[in-house]
């Protein structure tokens, strides 16, 4: 019985595609399509010159290449930039306007959009290819007046908000991805929590690829006002496709005075067949500032899926006595490569930041760690402690660690410890003799290895990534 | 900076004997050289020291030809009283004096070599500049068990005679079976604003053992760049020590190829420094074998507005099973101008391995002061207490007793 549900866990079960009519723009990446995907929105001018200026800057930015996981160079001209369910040309006013295919999409994924079925109390935005399908607990939210909806409703409804933050975190004169994100984004969420309201129920946002040939990429941008608390949850499946797709989201986060953000991510894109064929490139800006004083961000994520993970989230520690954390389990497995990491920029006195990485590579699979750790000469009194672990499965991956670390003041302390090795022998045995085999075994040593991050997860989600982990790790003992 | 190249090559080849073998593979690093000019930020291992623009800022225009004709003066007082050695002195990278007088001359085999190392000239521009302008190669051969009996002392000094200007200099090992050597690289520098480029390469056959200790004490404006290659097989030992604190600017670079099995290597560095000084050590084990070793301890002390950067690699190929490395890098920060960084890097293709790295920084310890001064120590010696013993820790770990002893008092700590 526990053999045959191994058997089917095997295959990537979000790997179905919805056979939904979709309604595209012209591939390619111009000025035109640009004006197409602002108009399509109903977007205000400023936006629109916003979006172009980014395109401007994409002219004569070049794509990086100092990652280590390589990819064939991406024909931007041969993309799709927005896609959407045809029904959505005016969008559904509530949930029995929802094309029913929609509706069975989320089912089959097993984020149900009706309230009355969901228990446990997570107000999802659901996000298919490039625009929001539903946002569910829509009331309870605004009686609190918190704010969460997808972010072409935020650029209609709450211009100066968006006009304010959007981009004060990830410009548009950033890196090559993020810059491309900015002029072509899509949709995405976004989310305001007023001064000292706690959010009283998690915000999650799930997204999925459907359509071939399309890049996706969403924008989410989350603010916590003084005083305010928020858990966010972002999830993610695509189906399987034997050609790459590019996925570039931008995700800023701005916490204010005492305010405090809880970012996590359970990303599970299609990864590609065991040959490396196919799979999502994840190539994803996320960045947080924590700009008021006692201000936290913590980024929590599980990496398993996509045939390339590029991304670091990072925290800029401004406010005084601010924290930023980073907790991490990538998984790579066959042919999937990870670069991922994070970056603590110290600005604020009094600023504290932890990083904890668990990277297990198992299969043809290679796996890096990059770090930065800066703390500026005005950061007085600020510490950080970081702490990368690898566990490595044959040998025919790779694990690597690559941090940086900048102290340029001497009130301030920086500790990093790394280590590398392999799942012992003796714990193996030691499973295995009390009745576990050896995939059991493997993933219980696994599951432990990464305890320090599981914990991290809402509860919901700790279960779903625990049994993550044990999938991801299929086949790669023995 | 091109044209003043060209001229200096011309100058430089027409003023010296090197055979048209010698001139070809010259012409050829100079190439390389004009192709890829000096080390900028752009590229990962210049990353925290850009020595294209300090170059630029200390120096400014640099000549490229160094007289290797003339006859240069070496005054004995220099000379180490405390222990009996053989000597190596070489001014202005000229090499002047060769003497092994506590050796057997049967044992060892001196000679020059009509072409450099190639395996050494990895994508590095800075070795293709040192292939070009470096004078006749020395080659030091330590014959199938025979261990030296004095250590060895290379005196690098420079003299006033010289001033911004490139000075390369080269020399190479080699230990063939069950033999064994210890060298002390001293730097003596009297002269100003000068680029100094060093190349050294050992090859270890197997059992052999190097124990290389690098000292840079004295205070001087010239900028560094030192590059040791280290090529090592079955169940041979290097211990390489550096002590980095007189010059303006050095980058100790030691690239260790660990190529046979039970092969172990150990990199310790001190960086003790004030003023504007920029020290640098890079670390590159790569291990290529099975059961092999790698252990390296950097440690600093940064006063002032100076600044110290450690990048450590650890690299374990797929068929290195069972390979164990170690790093630990640490950095007091004593005033508010002084800053640290740091690069531990892990590349890991093995999974039989035990590989860790470690790297905090940070001020003195409050509480250890308070300690020491709460037993009558003014708030100075008990700081300086708290530093001799930080340090000492890295001198510790050198093997040879008698060495240890010199260094420390050289050094001065105690």
């Amino acid at each position: 019985m526990r053999d045959k549900q191994i058997e089917n866990l095997k295959d990537y079960k979000y790997g179905f595609s919805t056979d939904i009519e979709s309604f595209k723009a012209p591939k390619g990446l111009n000025e035109e399509v640009i004006r197409f995907i602002s108009n399509i929105k109903k977007e205000p001018d400023w936006l629109l010159q916003w979006r172009l200026k980014a395109f401007e800057r994409l002219k004569v930015l070049e794509e990086p290449d100092w990652q280590k996981p390589k990819y064939p160079k991406i024909d931007y001209q041969d993309l799709y930039y927005y896609s959407a369910p045809k029904s959505f040309k005016e969008k559904p006013k509530n949930l029995e306007d929802l094309d029913p295919k929609l509706l069975e999409t989320y089912k089959k994924l097993g984020i149900p959009l009706q309230e009355q079925k969901r228990l446990n109390g997570i107000a999802v935005d659901a996000v298919f290819d490039s625009v929001s399908v539903a946002t569910t607990f829509k009331d309870t939210l605004t009686e609190k007046g918190i704010i969460f909806c997808s972010i072409s409703e935020a650029i209609q409804k709450h211009p100066d908000l968006v006009r304010k933050y959007l981009g004060s975190v990830i410009p548009i004169t950033d890196h090559f991805f993020a810059t491309l994100n900015s002029a072509v984004f899509t949709d995405g969420s976004f989310v305001y929590i007023p001064p000292n309201v706690k959010c009283p129920m998690e915000l999650s946002t799930y997204f999925r690829i459907n359509a071939s040939d399309t890049g996706q990429f969403e924008r989410t941008l989350i603010i916590a006002d003084k005083g305010s608390y928020v858990s966010y949850l972002e999830g993610c499946t695509a189906p399987m496709r034997d050609e790459n797709q590019l996925h570039a989201a931008n995700v800023e986060l701005i916490a204010l005075d005492d305010a405090e953000i809880k970012y996590s991510t359970v990303q599970n894109w299609y990864p590609g067949d065991k040959d490396g064929k196919g799979g999502i490139y994840n190539f994803v800006t996320k960045r947080g500032l924590c700009k008021g004083k006692n201000s936290k961000i913590s980024w929590t994520q599980v990496e398993t899926g996509s045939a390339i993970t590029w991304k670091y989230p990072s925290c800029i520690l401004k406010g005084d006595n601010s924290i930023g954390e980073f907790y991490s389990i990538a998984i790579t497995n066959n042919h999937q490569k990870a670069d991922t990491g994070t970056k603590m920029i110290h600005l604020g006195k009094n600023t504290k930041s932890k990083i904890i990485s668990k990277g297990i590579s198992a299969g043809k699979s290679d796996m890096t760690y990059r770090g930065l750790v800066d703390i500026s000469k005005n950061a007085a009194n600020s510490t950080n402690f970081t702490q990368c672990d690898s566990l490595l499965m044959g040998n025919k991956c790779g694990a690597h660690t690559v941090p940086y670390i900048k102290n340029k003041n001497s009130n301030s302390s920086i500790a990093h410890e790394a280590t590398t090795s392999k799942i012992s022998e003796d714990q193996l045995h030691y499973c295995q003799q009390r009745g576990l085999n050896q995939e059991e075994a493997v993933g219980l040593i696994v599951n432990g290895f990464c305890k320090e991050v599981l914990q991290q997860l809402p509860m919901e989600f700790a279960v779903e990534a625990q049994k993550l982990v044990g999938i991801s790790l299929e086949g790669s003992v023995g | 900076m091109e044209q003043k190249l060209k001229t200096d090559f011309d100058k430089f080849i027409s003023t010296s004997n090197f055979s048209n073998q010698e001139i070809k593979l010259k012409k050829e690093a100079l190439d390389n050289f004009f192709k890829k000019g000096f080390p900028s930020k752009k590229l990962e291992n210049w990353k925290f020291s850009d020595i294209n623009q300090i170059i630029q800022k200390n120096i400014g225009e640099l000549a490229f030809y160094n007289d290797y004709n003339v006859e240069n003066e070496i005054n004995d007082d220099i000379f180490i009283k405390e222990i009996e050695h053989n000597k190596i002195v070489i001014v202005n990278g000229k090499v002047e004096r060769l003497s092994f007088e506590y050796e057997e001359k049967d044992k060892i085999n001196l000679s020059t070599l009509d072409n450099f190392n190639q395996n050494s000239n990895e994508d590095n521009s800075l070795l293709s500049l040192n292939n070009c302008f470096s004078n006749k190669i020395h080659n030091i051969l330590v014959k199938k068990y025979y261990s030296f009996k004095k250590p060895l002392i290379i005196y690098q000094i420079t003299n006033d005679k010289v001033s911004n200007t490139n000075i390369n200099f080269q020399l190479n090992f080699e230990l063939e079976e069950n033999s064994s050597i210890k060298i002390i690289n001293l730097s003596d520098d009297n002269s100003e604003k000068n680029f100094i480029n060093n190349l050294f390469n050992f090859n270890l056959s197997k059992n052999s053992i190097l124990k290389n200790y690098k000292i840079d004490k004295k205070n001087n404006t010239n900028i560094k760049y030192d590059y040791s290659s280290i090529i090592q097989k079955e169940n041979s030992i290097s211990e390489t020590f550096i002590f980095s604190s007189g010059s303006h600017y050095i980058k100790n670079e030691v690239n260790c190829n660990l190529e046979g099995k039970y092969s172990s290597a150990f990199i310790n560095g001190i960086h003790q420094l004030s003023k504007n000084k920029h020290h640098e050590i890079r670390s590159n084990t790569k291990h290529l074998y099975e059961n092999t070793k790698s252990y390296q301890l950097i440690k600093s002390v940064i006063d002032d507005s100076s600044k110290s950067v450690y990048q450590g690699k650890i690299y374990v190929d797929s068929k290195a099973q069972k390979t164990d490395g170690y790093q630990l890098s640490r950095a007091v920060l004593l005033n508010e101008q002084a800053e640290f960084n740091a690069k531990p890097e892990l590349e890991i293709y093995a999974d039989d391995v035990k590989c860790s790295h470690g790297s905090a920084s940070g001020s003195l310890d409050e509480d250890s002061i308070f300690y020491l001064m709460s037993r009558g120590l003014d708030k100075k010696t008990a700081k300086e207490l708290l530093i001799n013993g930080f340090l000492l820790d890295v001198v510790e770990k050198i093997t040879d007793e008698e060495i240890k002893i010199l260094l420390k008092n050289m050094i001065g700590l105690n």
